[in-house]
C-alpha cells in the first residue's frame, strides 16, 4: 500500500463513506426483514442470521466510518481493538455460561426453574 | 533521525518515505481518545452481558414480543444511520477547510441524534406508563439500563456536538477544533456500532420467544 492511498483512507473519502452507508442500510434491512416477516420458523436459526449480520456490520462500520487499519496510529489502535474484543467475548460468553449453568443446576427443585419446579421461567439464555 | 549526522540524503528520502504515514499530530491524543473507546466498549460488554442474563426473566410481566414496536425502532436505526454518514461529509468538509459546510452538516448531525433522543424518550414514556417501567421485572431494569445508557452517550455527544458548533463559528477550523472533531467523530461513530448490538442483540432477538 502506498502512503497516498493509507492517508485517504485514515481521513475517509465520499466514496468510503457512501459504500459504507449503502452497506449498512442493506445489513440493518435484511435483520428486521428476517424477523418482522418471519422468515425462519426455529427462533435459534434466526438468532444465529441476527448475530452474523451485526457481527458484518460491526466490521463494516470499523472500516468504513472509524477507517480501522494495520497502519492507523503506528499500529496501536488495530491492538487495542483486538485486545477489546477478546475481553468483550470472555465477558459475554463467560457471563451467559456460567448463569445458565448456574440456573439449570443450581437452582433448589422447590424454586421455579429447578429441576422439579413449575414455571421455566428463570431460564435465561436468549 | 540520527541519520543526518552521517546521511543526510538517505535521511531525506527516508523522510519522504515516512512523511505520507505521519498524516496525524503526534500529540497522541486520538490514540488515547480510541483507549477511552475501548473501555466505554467494556462498560457495554458488561451491561450486554447483564442482559443476556436477565433478558428473558419477566416475573410474570409483559415480554419483549408484547412491548417492543420493531417499526419504531426501524425509523431510529435509521436516524443514527443517517447521523453517522451526516458526521462523515461534515469531516470531509472539514478536509477541504470549509468552515460553512462542516457547520451546515454538523448541524444535521445534530437535528437527526436529536430526533433519535426525542423518539427513545417518546418509547420509554410509552413503556412507563404501560406499567412497564424499570421496576417491573429484571428484564425491563436490564432493558433501561442498557438502552438508557446508550441514549445518555448519544445526549452527551449531542451537549458536545453543540458546544463544538459554538467552538467553531469562534475560531474556525484550527488545529484544536480540527483534533476535536476529529475526537467527536469517533465518538459518534461508535455510539452507532454499539446501537448495532442493541437493536440485534435487545430488539430483534427480544421480539423471538
Amino acid at each position: 500500500m502506498t502512503g497516498h492511498v493509507a492517508a485517504a483512507e485514515a481521513h475517509g473519502s465520499l466514496k468510503g463513506y457512501v459504500t459504507g452507508f449503502v452497506l449498512s442500510v442493506v445489513l440493518t434491512a435484511i435483520p428486521f426483514w428476517l424477523v418482522i416477516a418471519k422468515v425462519f420458523d426455529r427462533p435459534g436459526a434466526t438468532a444465529a442470521v441476527l448475530l452474523g449480520f451485526a457481527a458484518v456490520q460491526i466490521v463494516v462500520h470499523m472500516v468504513y466510518f472509524l477507517h480501522m487499519n494495520a497502519k492507523s496510529e503506528g499500529g496501536w489502535s488495530l491492538l487495542a481493538l483486538m485486545f477489546t474484543v477478546v475481553l468483550v467475548i470472555i465477558a459475554l460468553s463467560g457471563s451467559l455460561w456460567v448463569m445458565y449453568h448456574l440456573n439449570t443446576n443450581m437452582m433448589p427443585p422447590s424454586m421455579p426453574g429447578g429441576p422439579m419446579g413449575g414455571q421455566p421461567d428463570m431460564h435465561n439464555m436468549p | 533521525m540520527f541519520d543526518t549526522l552521517d546521511a543526510p540524503a538517505a535521511a531525506a528520502s527516508e523522510r519522504r518515505f515516512y512523511l505520507p504515514v505521519e498524516h496525524h499530530p503526534e500529540n497522541g491524543t486520538l490514540l488515547g481518545f480510541w483507549l477511552y473507546l475501548m473501555s466505554d466498549c467494556l462498560v457495554f460488554a458488561c451491561l450486554f452481558a447483564m442482559y443476556g442474563v436477565l433478558g428473558r426473566s419477566y416475573a410474570g410481566g409483559p415480554t419483549g414480543a408484547q412491548l417492543f414496536d420493531l417499526p419504531l425502532v426501524a425509523v431510529n436505526t435509521l436516524l443514527l444511520l443517517l447521523s453517522s454518514i451526516t458526521y462523515g461529509f461534515a469531516m470531509l468538509e472539514m478536509q477541504k477547510s470549509r468552515l460553512r459546510g462542516t457547520l451546515a452538516w454538523l448541524v444535521m448531525t445534530g437535528a437527526l441524534g436529536a430526533g433519535f433522543i426525542g423518539i427513545e424518550l417518546h418509547e420509554f414514556a410509552h413503556l412507563v406508563q404501560e406499567g412497564a417501567g424499570p421496576q417491573r421485572s429484571a428484564f425491563l431494569s436490564s432493558f433501561f439500563t442498557l438502552v438508557g445508557t446508550h441514549g445518555l452517550h448519544v445526549t452527551f455527544g449531542l451537549v458536545w456536538l453543540a458546544t463544538l458548533l459554538v467552538q467553531l463559528s469562534q475560531r474556525g477550523l484550527i488545529e484544536a477544533n480540527r483534533r476535536r472533531l476529529m475526537c467527536l467523530s469517533m465518538f459518534w461513530h461508535f455510539l452507532d456500532v454499539v446501537w448495532i448490538g442493541v437493536f440485534t442483540f435487545v430488539y430483534l432477538m427480544g421480539v423471538q420467544t
